[in-house]
C-alpha cells in the first residue's frame, strides 16, 4: 500500500525541495509551483476524503482517528504525516510556533490538545520541573535505538537517568560571511564583532534573541555561553551596546536580508546556514573557534495529552531511520542517529556545514534552562535593543 | 418590567419607546466592548500588581514593584514620545496640501475618483505594504539602481529615515481624510470676502482656511499620534528591530521574557497616555472650533 501510495506521488521529495527553491528565488510562479508539486491537488483531495488513505495497520491499541503536533515552521516533510495516516488512519495537526516561550505558554495554561511537541534542550528542565511532560516509556518506541544515538544528544533528554524526550535533529549557532563582500577571514566571535565593527559596518546582523546574541558576545569576551554572572553580562552589555550603531539590524529572520546582499555577516543557525550556502555558495557558514551553541530538538509527550497512545505511535513513526531520513532531507538540519546517517545520499553527510568536524564542535556548549529564563538577561537584551 | 412591557405594549409613551430603540441598536456594540476590550483590560490591570513567576508567567501577588520599574522602559517610552509627534507633524506637512488640493482646487468630476484612490491602500494589510518598502529600499531596489548612476553601497533600509517614510506612508490616508472633511464644508464665500477687503491668497489661507479646518487637523494629528504610540510593526521591519519603542517593549516583556506583570504595567501606563493625549487633543480642538463659531455669527 505505502509503495502504491508512493508511486502515485505526483513529485518526489527532492523534486519539491528543488521546486520550492525556486519558488522562493523568486524563478517560478505560485501557480506553477502548486501545480507542478501536486500541492494543490492534494490540499483539494486529503480535505474531501477524511480518512480516505486509512488502512489500520498498528493493531492491539486504539489510536483514535485524530492528533495535534506543536513544533517548528518547515521543520517535516509534508508526506511524513499523509504516510502516517495512511499507515495508522490517524489524522495529525501540526501547529508551528516561532520561539520556545509561546510553546511553554500554550502548553503551561492547559488544555493545549498536543500529543506530541518539539521543545529545545534548554527548555526540557523547566517542562519538568514545572509538571507538564511524562517519563517516556521506552517500550512503546521499538524504533528507538539507544545504541546507535550520540549520547552527546540524548543526555539533554534525560533527567536524573530518566528520559523524557528523545532527540530530533541537532544544530549549531555560528555565523554566515558573504565572502565576495567581505576579505577578512573571520574564524571566531571575536572576529565577527570585530568586523561587525570595521569592514561590516552597517552590514551585520544578530539575532533577536536574548540566549544567543547575549551568547556569542559572552563567547568573544572569553566567558561562557550561559554565564549569568552580573559582572560577565556587563561587560557583554558593554560590547552590544559599542557594536549597536555599526549594526544592520538585530532580527532573527536573516535569509531575506543576506539574499539580498542587504546585510553582508549575520548570525545564523545550521540549517539556514546550509540554505543560504546551497542557493549562494559565496555565503559560507562560519563555527566560532573560540566557542558558540550547538542545540537539539526534541520529541516529548505532554502530561495532559489528549491521545498518549497517537503520540507514542507518532514518535515511533518518526524514529524509524526510513521516516527520520527524509525530514531530515526536509529540514536541512543534522541527525542524531547514526542509522540516519547511513541512508542520507553523500552530498549531505559530506556537507561540512551540515556535519562539521568533531574538533569543531568541542568548543561548542548547550544552552542552559538558566540562560533562557534569567530576568538578568532578559532585562540586558532590553537595554541593549533600546539603546 | 417584562411583564409590564407585555401587557401594555401598545401604551408604551413614546419616550420609552426611543430609548427601548436606543438600547436594542447600542446593546451589541457595548456587550462586545465588555467582553472583548474591559474584560481583558481588567484582567491586565490585575496581572500588573502580580510578581513574575519564576519560569516566567504570572503569579499572584499584590505589588507596585511592576510600575516601580517602570524607569528601566525610559527610553522605549522616550523613543515613542517623540516619534509619534514628529511621525504626526511628518504625515502633516505632506497630507495637508493633498487634502487642499482634493478640497478646493480639483474639479469637481474627478474628485470623488480621487478621494476614493487615498483609501485604495488600505485594501491591503499594512504588513504587505511595509514588506513591499523592505524591497523598494533594499539593495536591489532603489540603491541597486543608483549603482547604475555611479553611486555605490548606499544604505537605505533600517535607517530612522526608512521608518519615518514608513510611518508617513502608512497613516498619510488617515491624516488626509478628516483635513479634507473640514476643507470641503469651508465657505467660499468668506474665501471671497478676504480677497475682496484686499488680502493676499497667502493671508486669507493663514486667515482664513488654515484657522477653519484646524479640527480637522487636529483630529487627524490625534488619530495618528495614538496609532504611533502603539506602533510596533514598521519600526520592526523598515527599522531593523534597531529602534525600540513601546510596542516593541511590550511584545518582547510577553513573548520572549515572559515578564507578563511588568508588560501589563507598561500596558496600563501606555493607555493611560494615550488618555491624556486623547483628552488634550480634543481640548484644544473643541476650543478652536467653538471659537471660530462664534466669529462666524
Amino acid at each position: 500500500m505505502s509503495k502504491d501510495y508512493k508511486d502515485n506521488l505526483p513529485i518526489s521529495a527532492n523534486g519539491f525541495m528543488d521546486e520550492f527553491m525556486r519558488l522562493k528565488r523568486g524563478s517560478v510562479s505560485r501557480r506553477h509551483f502548486l501545480g507542478i508539486t501536486g500541492l494543490g491537488l492534494a490540499t483539494a483531495v486529503m480535505s474531501r476524503f477524511p480518512g480516505a488513505l486509512s488502512t489500520p495497520a498498528y493493531a492491539g491499541e486504539d489510536l483514535g482517528t485524530q492528533m495535534s503536533i506543536a513544533t517548528w515552521p518547515n521543520y517535516h516533510d509534508p508526506t511524513t504525516f499523509e504516510n502516517f495516516k495512511a499507515a495508522t488512519g490517524v489524522a495529525v495537526e501540526v501547529n508551528v510556533f516561532g520561539s520556545n516561550e509561546e510553546m511553554l505558554a500554550k502548553l503551561q495554561a492547559g488544555a493545549s490538545g498536543w500529543s506530541l511537541f518539539v521543545p529545545t534542550n534548554y527548555t526540557i528542565s523547566t517542562y519538568h520541573k514545572l509538571g507538564l511532560i511524562d517519563e517516556l516509556d521506552l517500550s512503546k518506541i521499538a524504533n528507538f535505538s539507544q545504541s546507535t544515538e550520540s549520547p552527546r544528544f540524548t543526555k539533554e533528554g534525560q533527567i536524573d537517568g530518566k528520559t523524557y524526550a528523545l532527540p530530533k535533529n541537532w544544530g549549531t549557532t555560528g555565523f554566515s560571511v558573504n565572502t565576495s563582500k567581505i576579505k577578512a577571514k573571520p574564524t571566531s566571535w571575536k572576529d565577527f564583532f570585530e568586523l561587525a565593527q570595521t569592514e561590516a559596518d552597517g552590514r551585520a546582523m544578530v539575532h533577536d534573541y536574548q540566549l544567543t546574541t547575549i551568547g556569542s558576545a559572552l563567547v568573544s569576551l572569553g566567558y561562557g555561553f550561559n554565564s549569568i554572572k552580573p559582572e560577565e553580562l556587563a561587560k557583554a552589555e558593554e560590547l552590544l551596546i559599542k557594536v549597536k550603531p555599526h549594526l544592520f539590524a538585530i532580527n532573527s529572520d536573516y535569509q531575506p536580508a543576506m539574499r539580498a546582499t542587504d546585510a553582508w555577516m549575520t548570525m545564523c543557525w545550521t540549517n539556514d546556514g546550509a540554505q543560504l550556502n546551497r542557493d549562494m555558495p559565496e555565503l559560507a557558514y562560519i563555527l566560532g573557534t573560540d566557542g558558540g551553541e550547538i542545540w537539539t530538538d526534541y520529541y516529548a509527550i505532554p502530561k495532559d495529552a489528549p491521545n498518549k497512545a497517537a503520540g507514542y505511535a507518532l514518535l515511533n513513526y518518526l524514529m524509524d531511520p526510513a521516516n527520520a531520513v527524509k525530514e531530515h532531507i526536509a529540514n536541512g538540519a543534522p541527525t542524531t542517529d547514526s542509522r540516519v546517517i547511513s541512508l542520507l545520499p553523500k552530498e549531505i553527510t559530506s556537507n561540512k556545514i551540515v556535519y562539521p568536524d568533531e574538533a569543531s564542535l568541542t568548543p561548542l556548549e548547550f544552552g542552559a534552562a538558566i540562560t533562557l529564563t534569567d530576568p538578568g538577561r532578559a532585562e540586558l537584551m532590553a537595554r541593549f535593543k533600546s539603546a | 418590567m417584562v411583564t409590564n412591557q407585555r401587557t401594555s405594549r401598545m401604551a408604551l409613551s413614546p419616550d420609552t419607546r426611543k430609548r427601548l430603540i436606543t438600547a436594542a441598536l447600542v446593546a451589541p456594540a457595548s456587550a462586545w466592548l465588555f467582553v472583548f476590550l474591559v474584560l481583558p483590560f481588567i484582567a491586565i490591570v490585575v496581572f500588573s500588581f502580580g510578581e513574575r513567576a519564576p519560569e516566567g508567567g504570572y503569579q499572584a501577588a499584590f505589588t507596585f514593584a511592576q510600575f516601580a520599574n517602570l524607569g528601566s522602559r525610559a527610553a522605549a517610552f522616550k523613543n515613542t514620545l517623540v516619534l509619534a509627534p514628529i511621525g504626526s507633524f511628518v504625515c502633516l506637512l505632506v497630507a495637508y496640501p493633498v487634502a487642499y488640493y482634493l478640497a478646493v482646487k480639483v474639479s469637481p468630476q474627478y474628485r470623488l475618483l480621487l478621494v476614493s484612490l487615498v483609501v485604495v491602500p488600505f485594501w491591503t494589510s499594512l504588513l504587505v505594504r511595509t514588506y513591499a518598502w523592505m524591497y523598494i529600499l533594499g539593495a536591489r531596489g532603489i540603491p541597486h539602481l543608483l549603482e547604475f548612476v555611479g553611486i555605490e553601497n548606499v544604505r537605505l533600509l533600517n535607517t530612522p529615515g526608512a521608518v519615518l517614510l514608513g510611518i508617513v506612508y502608512g497613516y498619510l490616508p488617515l491624516m488626509i481624510m478628516p483635513i479634507y472633511v473640514s476643507l470641503e464644508k469651508l465657505d467660499r464665500r468668506l474665501l471671497e470676502a478676504s480677497a475682496d477687503l484686499g488680502a493676499r491668497p497667502l493671508s486669507t489661507f493663514f486667515g482664513i482656511t488654515l484657522p477653519l479646518s484646524l479640527p480637522g487637523v487636529m483630529t487627524g494629528v490625534a488619530l495618528v499620534t495614538i496609532l504611533l504610540l502603539g506602533e510596533y510593526l514598521i519600526p520592526q521591519l523598515l527599522g531593523g528591530g534597531k529602534v525600540f519603542f513601546i510596542g516593541n517593549a511590550l511584545v518582547d516583556l510577553f513573548l520572549q521574557s515572559r515578564n507578563w506583570p511588568f508588560g501589563s504595567a507598561i500596558a496600563v501606563t501606555l493607555v493611560v497616555v494615550v488618555v491624556i493625549v486623547l483628552l488634550v487633543a480634543m481640548r484644544i480642538a473643541w476650543r478652536v472650533a467653538g471659537a471660530r463659531q462664534v466669529d462666524l455669527v
